[in-house]
Formats: structure tokens, C-alpha cells, sequence
């Protein structure tokens, strides 16, 4: 923050005869937003890169005609006027045009309401679509994509605006969407239009927090959560995780980063949840243990750096991209999940206790609901490893979104209500806990915890501002006891690859990385209200999550007396025999490598055989691997060995640029070209039989 | 590694003369992709069988040689022989052994073979004597047709690579630019923007990497120019590239060319792989410090990837879309260095700009438009092929000279120049200078070059509907007025042919011409809009009478068409009743039949049933 008080050069243009100065911009839009004129637009994206397709931001420049302004950069001296009758006309038709192939059932849309398009319809006075539409009353997309457990794709919504296809490449590096097919066919999909779970989505739903209309939207488990409240055997127990404090208020009007804690309790309460915790608690909880992994890894050297697991976006992307670093993933889980295993193993007990036995609560009657600024936490409480006895430990997960829609839909004056605590045990929390929200916030924590216990000394000044900010990547290191301890704090997937790149080839050198895939951390998670159109938004909610942590008395998760009571009672200590069974966990390679396997030809049973596959992914297709096939299946059939030899065809080894690639026994060979076919065959198949 | 070969390009120039001469007698067969889809490499392989058998018999070698497109496609397959002034047209292979021993052996002419002009039907044996021939100016495509596109020497014997070796040793960067600059050379590809000046924007950007990139995806339909260029004289493009790679200091090139023209890639991979073994392309040129290598990049045929953002993107492996400019290419192209791009024609013509200098470049064409440009003349002419002209050459010169006139002396009616971008050009237009400024004057482009000549059987309102749909569908979707507009505007022309249209909607097909032409994002959206606002211009009544009148005057549009039957005519045999495959016709056996016309779905089957001839087709 050092740099920003530097001058800069101001220059002049004129909007709508206005004198506008202006000073870096990286374009018109942004002086004409500065003039406080409204330039509408479906596509532009401030911190995505120039896409320049919906037309809809468009000005006309004395000399330079009709142009974009997202696309010109201000230059002084410019005439620009952002009305007039052509721009007026291309917005208007522009409109026109979109309405004709844009699914209109607007009134059942999850995006009512919050939908540019219906919006800038309404504003533009469009109240004619000349044309046939694409869909008729009642009638969608063929392709309604419902299969991710935290992302709806709607292809009948979609504009092209293309934003969830940058979002997805240039913010999280994971490419899962892309435009296919010409002219009014166009559409955006992932591969081949695989179901968006079957390619590598992380389920960080930034490409739902980007769309402007509902073409991508969060999967809604609000009707499901309604069920358990009105159903009177369930008892519905809550959390709500730091960053949804700081920003519910915003859909209720009010200030920027007010925390809210106390009017969602409140609330919760009034819409029928039966008991309400903060998710701060069980991050205290998570610091313990993951603090005590990090001290000891510290020790050992083994396993550095170490990686944080609370992001399950990140945790996913890992496992599907990269699971060389898996066992850099600290073990813990995430608070979420944290709080899901010791609610129903702990809290049931404690609910229990001095109840008469008609009273208590039975383990199949408890629903733990989670609001979450997070999508992918609803795809975390679905995985195997957290289910036990055949039950989540996390039954259902609410976004900050969809906790805005119950209080809408209970009818209850958020603004007005008289705020509440949280209900016993598990009042407490810390403010480590609750900066957790935030990017570094989870690094800083640990950091407090682990220096303290290290070193045995108090921490005054429990504030690492290097660890603040909303930066995508931050360095610190800490001397704890005579070591250097060094930090690397992300947030974005795509920062994360480019560090792991960086690690692997060994130009960065790290003992603890954190890692949160939202830009800004939870705080900018995809299931908050939008918050892409102003960096304002992040800076105060973030600023609400750090004045909560001085607000609080406690800012250490080891100073937590009721995570000190819990360990005396139920955990024993940290990373003990009974912590490992509830509060850690284990991760899977899950590339997406091998897709079907086609049986080409199959040996007899019993026989020495012989397993071969070859990759008929695109590129070794083109590179030939049908005639190597060929060629191989009828070298066999000459050599009589047709009941030694198994031959697959296999999709895509990853090895695209040495291809065609064959698999023989396990052994990867490359570049094995029809012509090359036979000397391997001899090598590596006929020489195996010829002896016998 | 090889070792490295410095060229020195006089002896490269003699040791190519005496390769040009031991061909001896050259029997040119014109193996373009239309003579060679007439059978072009039959007649070759036929001809090689001989040629032995002829080099015996009169101690003469005779070579028979593949050669470029001639241009004069229709009348394919050509063969020409120089050395006895003589051209054959539409020959066949069995045509070979008669012309070995008739005309090759004894010098006899064979008068069947001969060109018959279509209006004196008088037979031709001079290539330039006929009309097609003799009113073009060749420069681009001087070679095409009278070299061996896949030999080397032969280019380097027309003194080809020579140009190169001179900017090489003469020039400075700067010189090359301003040379090109004063010649008034503008981007054949359609936009026209000065050569020299794109040149020099590159040049003076610095940067540790630049690009040349040739825009070789041609895909107006009806357009084979730079097809033309690449399969005929593909050196001429290299040495093009190359220089424009000198002037603008860049040592890597790529050509973007359609994989839908294999002949075209495959005689470039060998010009490529020949020069690079001479030492014209490659590490140290002629023993400089001046390095340029080329890389064929194959398109998968879409028409959005000649917009030269999106061919940049194709290149680097993205879809091919368009970005917004600026930044522009010079500045910010290829993986974001400064990058050239220019079209096949563009780069053919450097090499003659350099050797013969800039005033003689200068001395074709107009005030604005310098040089000679190429054109795909087809349509509804006489004579159509590919043609170079100097620009500012009068449309009837082109159409009536060159094209012979309209086919079966049907009456002109319009010319659709520069393909789905361009406009129709009209009667009133015949004395229009074809340049860059007259033809934006009026509305349409020069485009790449595509001329499609229309009679007066030809629906105005049919051929805009036709180039928006390729444009509809070839649009890549990105932006919303060309993606929705076009499909809107093209069900609008839909409903007009097919006689469904109101007033109203002329009203709304402009509104939303305007919006396309200003509010799409790239050259494809802009121009998409031109056929039909063209036609618009000039045709208004042709559109009026579809939808006031419910006829089309060109009695195309079939559901315009009535079939009727003239009941002073009809013997009531019931032959037609019979064939009608809807029961469209009543009456009964020597009584007149009348047709329904609700029902008659105008396939035309009672047309032909007819003993009598009673039975009419009219608007």
C-alpha cells in the first residue's frame, strides 16, 4: 500500500461535453463511471481481461466513430458522448436481439431480480421483441447441465458474455468452460459438453459469481433445508462461517463490511433453526491441530511446505490437478467439517446430558446445516471421506445467498430484528478464528498459535500485516525461535499453480503456504453477494473481519477456553489418537486421466498375457495410433499370439505432444508410430513368448 | 546439423538458366485445382510415358511440366507449349498420344484442341489472342502457369530470389519499408491499408521477437486468387515474406493457409523445404546475419479466422475469435509481439516492387490504387476464371472484355464484388474504376476479389439471402450484433423469398443492417450487413414486388412460381392429374384440368407429363 500515494499525471477529456479528469484508467469505461455515468455493459469485467462482445458499453469519439469504451483508452482531448442516437439504437437492439434467444421465463428465474440483462432491459425501455423466439413459454435448453453438486448450467440463459470462460482460465487456471460451434449455434460448454462434474470443476463457482444472467447459477438447497426445519423430530443445528458476517448486510442495505453476526443468529433463530454456532469456533479448532502439524513438521523438515486444507476448492484442484502435492496438504479438515464431526459426536452427548431419555437427541435426528461463502462446500460435506455411518457429518450447505433468500422468505426485518448470541457450548470463539474469512487470515492465525507455543513467549502485537491485503500473492517470514520461518499466502487457483510451478522447479522455497482459491479469500467466495464490480466491496468487507479480531478479547485459538475445555474433556490434545479420528483427514488422486477403456481384443484367461493400450485420444489419433492399432492386431493374429495379447484403446495418457502413446505392461512408450509398430512388437511382446 | 549453406545468387541464377534450358521443349500442363479436377495429372503421367520415346525418335528433349493455374479454368485441362506459340484447351488424356505425335513430333496443329472464341467462332492458337488474355495485365501471376510451381530453379531462372539478395546487401530495414511505401502498394486482402506504412509501424517497434504472418485462409466464397498464387508461383510468396521479414526485423514467419487447399500446402512444404536447402530462407541468408524461417499452419476452414486477430489467435491455439483492436496486430500480436500480417497477393507482389522499383509499380492503376490486382471472375459470363487487371480497370472492360459477356446473351444485371463483406455493383456501375476508393464510394469493396457476375434470371433478393446466411454461419458468435443480428436479419430475407414478409419488416431489416455494420465487434460483423444494404440500394423494387406484389421478377423464388395450365391447350388426357404427387389437379377424363394451387407444392412433375404442352411455369 505503499506506492498508492504516489502522484499521477492527470489529463482531461470531455463526456457528454463534460470535462472528466482522468489519470491511469485502463480504459474510457472506467472515466465515464468516474463521471458517475452508468455506461451499461454485460461483459466487462474489471480485473478479467477485455473481451469486448457485448457491445452494450458503447460511445461515440469525434474522429474515432462509434467504439467501445472498455476497449479505447482515454487519451486527452477526447469527445466522447455516451447517448446518442446510434449508441442508444445499437444498446437498444442489442437488447432486442438477446431477449429473441434468451430463455424469458423471468418470473421463476433464480437470477430475478439480480439478472443484468433483465435489468438493462427494463432501463433501455425495451418493451417490444420484434423477433421469433428461441424458446417458446415453458420451453428450455435441452441441456439443463444439473449434475454438480454446487453449479446449475443453464445454456438457454447464457449471453456468450463470456465471462465464466475467462474467469474460469485467467482467475482459477482450470479452463473447465469454453465457447464451441458458429453463428446463433454458439455456446459455451465444457468439453465435448461433458457434465460440468465430470471435467476438472473445482466447485469454487466464481464463473456463477461473474454471470449476468442465471445461465450459471448456485445449486439451491434451500427447499431442502425448509424440510428438516419443518419436519418437528429433526433438531437443526447451524454454523455460519466468518466471512458470511460481513457481507449479508449488503443485500439488506447496509454499510459496506457490517458485521452482522448477531442479526443472522437472529435470524437463523426465527426462521426455525434450532441452535446456532459460529464456524470461528471450530477454525480455533483447526489451528490447534493444524499449528501442532505445522510445529511438527517444522521439527522433522518432512512434508514442507505445508499446505493449508481449509479451501475445498483448492483441496479439489490439488487432487485433480496435482497429486504429486497431495502429501503437502495438511491433514487436517476443514472448519466445516471440523464442527460437522464434533457436532454429532460431541454436541449430541453435551445436548444429551441430564436429559431424560424420551428428550434426547437421537444421531439420526440431527441436521448440521452450514452458510458458507462457499460453493464448494457444498460439494465438500458430499465426500466419502466425510460421511460417517453412512451420514455427512455436514448434511446440507447454504450460501451466504441462499440464507438471504430464507430471511426474504420468512419474512423477517433483518435490518430491525434485535441481534442474539450464539447458542452454548461452543460460544467462544477467537479472532484468529474469525479472520479466517480473509486471505492470509488462516497463515496469521497459525502463526499466532505456533510462535506462542514454540517459543513458550507472549505475543504483544498479535497483528502480521504482511499477511493482510488483497493481493494474490504475499511473502513473509517470521523468526520463530531462531528459524526462519517462510510463508507464501495465495489466493486464485491460478496463483496457486504458478507458485507450485515455482516449487517444484525449486525457485521458492516455503515452510507453511496458505492457499484460497476466491480472489480475496471466503470473503469473495462465489456464494456471497456479487462482488466483482468494485474492489470497495472486498476492501471493507475485509476490513469488518479484522476490526472483529480487535474487537474481540481473544485473538489466539489457543487462548479459546472452550477449545481448551474440549481437548480436557473429549480430544484428549492436539493431534491425538481421538483428534485424528475426528478432526483429520486423508485425500485421493482423482486426475481425470483414463476415461473408457475399449476392449479391443481379449486373451483367454489363464494364459501369460500381455496387456496393452493405446491412446486414441485426439492428438494420438492424428498422429496415427489407428494404424498402430492395426498394424499391432495384425502382427499379433501372424505370430498366432491372440490369446496372450489384450489390446485396449485408451483415451488421452497426457502425453499428447510425444504421441501416438502406447502403454505395454505398464511401461509408457512414445512415439509409436505405424512404422515403429513392429520393431516394438518384437522387442517388447514377441520376445516374451519366443523362449517358451 | 546441416551444414550452412550460403547462397550466392548469380550462380544459383546460371546453374537455373541451364536447368530451364535442358528442359528442352516445355509442354506446360496446367495442373490448378481445376484442371487437375479435370484430369490435369493423367494428362501429365501420360505425357511423361512418352517423353522418352520422343527424345529418341528426334534427338529432342521434351519435358512435360506441371505447372500453376493458367486462370482460364473452364476451359481446362490447358496445355501449352511455348516454343510453338500454341495453347490446347479442354483436353483429355486420351488427347496425349495424338498431340506427341501430331503436334509435338511434327509441329502439327491440332485444330480441335484450339480455343473457339464463343462470339466469332473462330479458332484460336495464341494464348494472347484470345480475348480472355489479352486485355489482363499479369504481375502477381506472371509465373502461374509457366513454371513448375514445385522446382526451385525454375523460380530462381525468372529471376526470383534475386530481389531478396539485393534488399539483403543494399537496403536498410528502413529502405525496404519506404520502397515499399512509395509504390503505393495497399493490402490486397480487402482492407487496402498502405503496405509500406504496416511495414514501418512493425519496424520501429522494438521487441526481442517479431512475426510475419501470411493471411493465406481464404474464404469469400468464390474467391481462388491466392489459391491461385500458392499452387502456381509459391516462391514468389516466400521471397515476399522474407523480405517483409528484412523490413521489418522479424526471423520467424507463419503461413496461415486453409487446409481445404492441400495442393496449395503441399507445393509450399516443398518451396519451403527447397529454398531453406539453397540457403534462401533460414540461418545467415545469402552469408548475412539476417535469419528467417517459415512454419505452414493449417486453418480448419473457418471464414472468421481470416480476420487477422482471430488467425492470430488460431495460431496460438485458441479459437479462432476476434479481440477487439486496438492494440493492434503491429503493436501487440502474435503471443503479443509486433507481428505483420499481410495477404498472399500483397506478399506476391513485393518481389517485382523491389526488382523493378516503385515507379514501375506506380505506373498501373489509379491516383490512390497502385499496381494490378487479381480477381475470381465467375458467375453468369462467358469467360470466367482467374484474371489480373490494374486496378482503376472499368467493370464492363472486366465482364465484357475479359468475361466475353453474359452466357446465352441473357441480359447483365448486377456483380457482387469482395464476396460476403462487398455489394452489388449494377448497370449504372459499368464505367465504375474498379479501386479501393470508387467501390467504397458506392457501397461495396474490393474485398479479396471475388466477382460474381449475375444475369437477369438471378434473384437480388436470393443472392443477399445467400451471403447472409454463410455469414450467419460463419460467424463465431463472440459478439451480439453480428451473432443475433445476421440470424435475425437472415430470417427476415427468408421470410421475403419465401413471400411471408410485411413492409414492416424492410423497416426493421435496416434498423438492423445499421446496428450490425456499426455495432459488431470485427470486419466480418461490419460488412456482413453490405450485400443486403446494397441491394437494398439498388434493387428496392425486386424486394417490393416480393412482398407487395408476391412475385419475384426473376421468377427464382419458388414460392412465387405458378404452374398453370392454358385451357385452350389442354386435350383433358389426365396424364398430369396422374402425376401429381399431392392430388393437386382436378378434372375429369376430356375435360380441361385446373390446377389447385393451395395444394401444388410446385415440384413440376405435370410439366413434363404433358403430350401438349399445355402446361406453363410463370410467376
Amino acid at each position: 500500500m505503499s506506492n498508492t500515494m504516489e502522484s499521477k499525471v492527470e489529463q482531461k477529456l470531455q463526456v457528454d461535453s463534460r470535462e472528466i479528469t482522468f489519470t491511469d484508467e485502463k480504459n474510457l469505461l472506467e472515466v465515464i463511471r468516474k463521471a458517475g455515468i452508468e455506461v451499461p455493459t454485460f461483459c466487462y469485467r474489471p480485473n478479467l481481461s477485455t473481451y469486448g462482445a457485448c457491445r452494450m458499453c458503447v460511445v461515440e469519439i469525434d474522429g474515432m466513430g462509434v467504439q467501445t469504451s472498455c476497449t479505447v483508452k482515454p487519451q486527452a482531448g477526447m469527445k466522447v458522448s455516451v447517448n446518442t442516437e446510434k449508441t442508444r439504437k445499437i444498446r437498444k437492439m442489442t437488447v432486442e436481439l438477446l431477449l429473441a434467444a434468451h430463455d424469458r421465463d423471468c418470473t421463476i428465474c433464480a437470477k430475478s431480480e439480480n439478472c443484468d440483462l433483465q435489468s438493462l432491459a427494463k432501463k433501455l425501455g425495451v418493451r417490444d421483441v420484434r423477433f421469433p423466439s428461441k424458446y417458446g413459454p415453458g420451453e428450455h435448453h435441452v441441456d439443463i447441465d444439473n449434475d454438480n453438486p454446487s453449479v446449475v448450467r443453464d445454456p438457454g440463459k447464457c449471453i456468450l458474455c463470456g465471462a465464466c470462460v475467462r474467469v474460469c482460465r485467467e482467475i482459477q487456471g482450470t479452463e473447465c468452460l469454453s465457447f464451441v460451434n458458429r453463428g446463433s449455434d454458439a455456446e459455451v460448454m465444457p468439453a465435448y459438453n461433458k457434465g460440468l462434474d465430470e471435467v476438472d470443476c473445482t466447485y469454487c463457482g466464481q464463473c456463477t459469481a461473474v454471470c449476468p444472467t442465471g445461465a450459471l447459477r448456485i445449486k439451491s438447497d434451500v427447499e431442502k433445508v425448509w424440510n428438516r426445519i419443518m419436519d418437528p423430530k429433526k433438531k437443526v443445528v447451524v454454523q455460519i462461517a466468518p466471512a458470511v458476517r460481513v457481507a449479508a448486510g449488503e443485500a439488506f442495505g447496509l454499510p459496506l463490511g457490517t458485521n452482522t453476526l448477531g442479526l443472522i443468529t437472529a435470524s437463523l433463530r426465527k426462521i426455525g433453526f434450532d441452535a446456532v454456532f459460529d464456524t470461528s469456533f471450530s477454525a480455533d479448532l483447526t489451528i490447534m491441530e493444524e499449528g501442532t502439524e505445522l510445529i511438527e513438521r517444522l521439527k522433522t523438515g518432512e512434508n514442507l511446505p505445508l499446505f493449508t486444507s481449509c479451501c475445498p476448492a483448492w483441496v479439489r484442484f490439488l487432487e485433480q490437478r496435482h497429486p504429486e502435492f497431495l502429501k503437502n496438504l495438511s491433514s487436517c479438515k476443514s472448519p466445516q467439517q471440523m464442527f460437522g464431526s464434533v457436532a454429532k459426536k460431541v454436541l449430541i452427548e453435551e445436548f444429551n446430558v441430564n436429559k431424560p431419555e424420551e428428550e434426547q437427541i437421537k444421531k439420526e435426528d440431527i441436521v448440521i446445516v452450514s452458510i458458507m461463502p462457499c460453493t464448494a462446500k457444498k460439494a465438500e460435506c458430499g465426500k466419502e471421506e466425510f460421511i460417517t455411518d453412512g451420514q455427512q457429518d455436514v448434511d446440507f450447505v447454504l450460501t451466504t445467498q441462499e440464507l438471504i433468500r430464507m430471511i426474504n422468505e420468512a419474512g423477517v426485518d433483518f435490518k430491525h430484528i434485535e441481534p442474539e448470541h450464539l447458542d452454548s457450548p461452543f460460544a467462544i470463539f477467537t479472532g484468529a478464528g474469525v479472520i479466517f474469512g480473509s486471505t492470509g487470515g488462516v497463515a496469521e492465525a497459525a502463526l499466532r498459535t505456533a510462535y506462542e507455543i514454540i517459543t513458550g513467549k507472549k505475543i504483544e502485537n498479535v497483528a502480521i500485516t504482511e499477511a493482510r491485503g488483497l493481493n494474490t500473492v504475499k511473502e513473509l517470514t517470521i523468526n520463530i525461535d531462531g528459524q526462519d520461518v517462510k510463508v507464501a499466502i495465495v489466493n486464485t487457483l491460478s496463483q496457486a499453480s504458478a507458485l507450485l510451478e515455482r516449487v517444484k522447479k525449486g525457485e521458492a522455497e516455503y515452510h507453511m503456504v496458505e492457499i484460497m482459491a476466491c480472489p480475496g479469500g471466503c470473503l469473495g467466495g462465489a456464494g456471497q453477494p456479487p462482488s466483482y464490480k468494485d474492489r470497495e466491496i472486498k476492501e471493507k468487507r475485509m476490513k469488518g473481519l479484522y476490526d472483529s479480531d480487535v474487537n474481540n478479547p481473544l485473538h489466539k485459538s489457543h487462548d479459546n477456553p472452550e477449545i481448551i475445555r474440549l481437548y480436557d474433556k473429549w480430544l484428549e490434545k492436539p493431534s491425538s489418537h481421538i483428534a485424528h479420528e475426528l478432526l483429520h483427514t486423508h485425500y485421493k488422486n482423482r486426475k481425470r486421466i483414463l476415461g473408457e477403456i475399449i476392449n479391443l481384443s481379449s486373451a483367454a484367461e489363464g494364459e501369460k498375457v500381455t496387456d496393452v493400450q493405446v491412446c486414441v485420444g485426439n492428438n494420438c489419433l492424428a498422429k496415427g495410433s489407428y494404424g498402430a492399432i492395426d498394424a499391432l492386431t495384425k502382427l499379433i493374429k501372424e505370430n498366432g499370439l491372440e490369446n496372450n495379447v489384450n489390446i485396449r484403446a485408451t483415451f488421452c495418457m497426457e502425453a499428447c505432444s510425444k504421441g501416438p502413446s502406447v502403454v505395454i505392461d505398464e511401461e509408457h512408450i512414445d512415439g509409436v508410430t505405424p512404422e515403429k509398430i513392429k520393431a516394438i512388437f518384437k522387442e517388447k511382446i514377441l520376445s516374451k513368448y519366443a523362449k517358451s | 546439423m546441416t551444414e550452412m549453406v550460403k547462397a550466392d545468387i548469380k550462380k544459383e541464377l546460371e546453374k537455373a538458366a541451364q536447368y530451364v534450358k535442358n528442359t528442352g521443349m516445355r509442354v506446360l500442363v496446367c495442373s490448378g485445382t481445376g484442371c487437375v479436377a479435370n484430369g490435369a495429372f493423367d494428362i501429365y503421367d501420360q505425357f511423361l510415358k512418352h517423353d522418352t520415346d520422343v527424345m529418341f525418335k528426334k534427338e529432342k528433349k521434351v519435358s512435360s511440366i506441371k505447372t500453376g493455374c493458367r486462370g482460364f479454368c473452364e476451359q481446362g485441362v490447358f496445355v501449352a507449349v511455348p516454343d510453338l506459340d500454341l495453347v490446347y484447351v479442354k483436353v483429355k488424356p486420351e488427347d496425349v498420344p495424338e498431340i506427341i505425335e501430331k503436334t509435338l513430333q511434327n509441329g502439327e496443329i491440332i485444330e480441335r484442341l484450339l480455343y473457339e472464341d464463343p462470339v466469332t467462332g473462330q479458332k484460336i492458337q495464341k494464348e494472347n489472342d484470345i480475348n480472355f488474355y489479352k486485355n489482363q495485365t499479369k504481375a502477381a501471376l506472371a509465373n502461374c502457369g509457366n513454371i513448375d510451381p514445385e522446382s526451385i530453379d525454375e523460380y530462381v531462372a525468372t529471376g526470383g530470389y534475386e530481389a531478396l539478395d539485393h534488399v539483403i546487401k543494399n537496403y536498410t530495414p528502413e529502405q525496404v519499408c519506404k520502397e515499399v511505401e512509395d509504390s503505393g502498394l495497399r493490402g490486397r486482402g480487402g482492407g487496402g491499408f498502405p503496405t509500406g506504412k504496416k511495414w514501418n509501424f512493425v519496424r520501429i517497434n522494438e521487441a526481442d521477437q517479431k512475426y510475419v504472418i501470411c493471411n493465406a485462409d481464404e474464404g469469400d466464397p468464390g474467391a481462388f486468387m491466392d489459391c491461385g498464387i500458392m499452387e502456381g508461383d509459391p516462391h514468389k510468396l516466400l521471397e515476399g515474406m522474407a523480405i517483409a521479414a528484412y523490413g521489418t526485423g522479424s526471423d520467424f514467419g507463419y503461413i496461415y493457409v486453409r487446409a481445404e487447399y492441400p495442393l496449395a500446402v503441399k507445393r509450399l512444404r516443398i518451396a519451403i523445404e527447397e529454398a531453406t536447402k539453397r540457403g534462401f530462407l533460414g540461418e545467415s541468408i545469402f552469408g548475412s546475419d539476417f535469419s528467417f524461417k517459415i512454419k505452414i499452419k493449417e486453418g480448419a476452414g473457418a471464414f472468421v479466422c481470416g480476420e487477422e486477430t482471430a488467425l492470430i489467435a488460431s495460431i496460438e491455439g485458441d479459437r479462432g475469435m476476434p479481440m477487439p483492436k486496438p492494440p493492434f496486430p503491429a503493436n501487440e500480436g502474435l503471443f503479443g509481439k509486433p507481428t505483420l500480417i499481410n495477404n498472399v497477393e500483397t506478399f506476391a507482389n513485393v518481389a517485382l516492387i523491389i526488382k523493378k522499383g516503385a515507379d514501375w509499380f506506380k505506373g498501373f492503376g489509379t491516383e490512390t490504387s497502385k499496381g494490378t490486382k487479381t480477381f475470381a471472375l465467375t458467375g453468369e459470363v462467358n469467360n470466367t476464371g482467374l484474371i489480373e487487371v490494374p486496378l482503376g480497370t472499368k467493370l464492363k472492360e472486366i465482364v465484357y472484355d475479359i468475361g466475353g459477356g453474359i452466357r446465352n446473351n441473357k441480359k447483365f444485371k448486377a456483380v457482387q464484388i469482395g464476396g460476403p463483406s462487398g455489394g452489388c455493383l449494377t448497370e449504372e456501375h459499368l464505367d465504375l474504376p474498379l479501386d479501393y476508393e470508387s467501390l467504397k464510394s458506392v457501397g461495396a469493396m474490393v474485398g479479396s476479389g471475388g466477382l460474381v457476375v449475375m444475369n437477369e434470371d438471378t434473384c437480388i433478393v436470393e443472392v443477399a439471402r445467400f451471403f447472409l446466411q454463410f455469414t450467419q454461419n460463419e460467424s463465431c458468435g463472440k459478439c451480439i450484433p453480428c451473432r443475433e443480428g445476421t440470424k435475425q436479419m437472415l430470417h427476415i430475407l427468408e421470410k421475403v423469398v419465401a413471400g411471408k414478409a410485411e413492409l414492416k419488416d424492410i423497416e426493421t431489416l435496416t434498423e438492423l443492417a445499421e446496428v450490425v455494420r456499426l455495432g459488431s465487434l470485427c470486419g466480418l460483423g461490419k460488412t456482413a450487413p453490405n450485400p443486403v444494404l446494397s441491394t437494398l440500394k439498388y434493387f428496392k423494387d425486386e424486394y417490393m414486388a416480393h412482398i407487395a406484389e408476391n412475385r419475384c421478377p426473376a421468377g427464382v423464388c419458388e414460392a412465387f412460381k405458378l404452374i398453370k395450365i392454358n385451357p385452350d391447350k389442354c386435350i383433358g388426357c389426365t396424364k398430369c392429374a396422374k402425376v401429381c404427387p399431392v392430388n393437386a389437379i382436378d378434372g375429369k377424363v376430356k375435360e380441361k384440368h385446373v390446377i389447385n394451387q393451395e395444394k401444388c407444392i410446385k415440384c413440376g412433375a405435370c410439366l413434363t407429363s404433358c403430350p401438349v404442352n399445355a402446361i406453363t411455369e410463370g410467376n
